[in-house]
């Protein structure tokens, strides 16, 4: 059986066709896109990807609302099962609203939305999602967002890193994250959220491929030929 | 019932918003100025039969996100 992957789309989404485009070209899977008030997710998924946007419009806190629609139950489910979840932009922000990151993205510290290309360095490739960069590997990825600043507390930080569990940093300074970080893996691994699109930058024509490793590396780890 | 839900950022999160605000007031010519922060003010009209509990575990599970906020329930 092929990869099966799951794209959720909620009220506001509007990557969620850009990050399907990505999985089903580089997986060659079948994906299935899902709205945010179905309760069920389909059987037998390899991933599930939250995609960028401003769900119900970053109203109260970006992505609060959307963390508790009614899929997001299921998400959950099948993060505990192992299944891997990547949550890019707002589908980070609503990663860590639902408890399955820690952390929250606050208002970037320079007021201003930031819509450019950034240079990341891969912070580990001891993960599913990272296994096809090499460690500190400095890789060009596109944001677009306002509230991208990561927070957490200092013990959370120093765990997150102590663990191995900071996927990719900026390396310059981009939205005053915390130690700059733009993305970070739950303590199984198995879920991770970032800032940074890598749906955007799959191949040339794109500017770049940089961002096609990551699924690539998901394909790899779930174990299916393309 | 009017319920009134403050929703404060925590001590050593960053505010942009207030800093900006900060910084306007200062531009105004107001002077004396030590610190900004701003929150946000959530008013519910709810049942007499909703609970304090209830109010909490909303508090909790959706108005705020008690990683970087604080908040406080006031009952009119």
């Amino acid at each position: 059986m092929g990869f099966t992957a799951a794209v959720i789309t909620f009220p506001g989404s509007n990557c969620d066709r850009d990050m399907a485009v990505a999985v089903e070209t580089i997986t060659g899977g079948t994906v299935h896109r899902v709205w945010h008030g179905d309760a069920a997710l389909p059987d037998g998924l390899d991933f599930i990807a939250l995609p960028g946007g401003f769900s119900y419009g970053d109203y109260l806190r970006s992505g609060a609302m959307a963390a508790r629609s009614p899929i997001m139950q299921a998400v959950i489910e099948q993060a505990a099962r192992g299944v891997a979840v990547l949550g890019v932009c707002n589908g980070f922000q609503v990663l860590t609203e639902a408890g399955l990151l820690p952390g929250a993205l606050l208002r970037n510290a320079g007021q201003r939305f930031v819509c450019r290309e950034v240079a990341l360095t891969v912070g580990t490739s001891q993960s599913l999602f990272t296994s096809g960069y090499f460690k500190d590997q400095c890789i060009t990825v596109p944001v677009a967002h306002h509230d991208g600043n990561y927070f957490a507390d200092e013990a959370t930080l120093d765990r997150l890193e102590a663990e191995d569990r900071v996927a990719f940093r900026y390396a310059e300074p981009v939205n005053g994250s915390q130690r700059q970080i733009a993305g970070v893996l739950n303590t199984a691994g198995n879920v991770l959220g970032m800032m940074p699109h890598p749906e955007r930058m799959i191949e040339p024509a794109q500017g770049g491929s940089d961002g096609r490793v990551l699924f690539e590396s998901v394909l790899r780890a779930v174990g299916v030929t393309a | 019932m009017k319920v009134r839900v403050h929703v404060s950022l925590k001590n050593g999160v960053l505010d942009p918003q207030g800093r900006a605000i900060h910084h306007a007031l200062e531009g105004m010519g107001f002077a004396g100025i030590n610190d900004v922060r701003a929150g946000r003010l959530i008013e519910l009209d709810v049942a007499d039969t909703v609970t304090d509990a209830a109010l909490d575990d909303m508090c909790r599970k959706l108005l705020a996100n008690q990683v970087i906020e604080n908040y406080r329930i006031e009952k009119a």
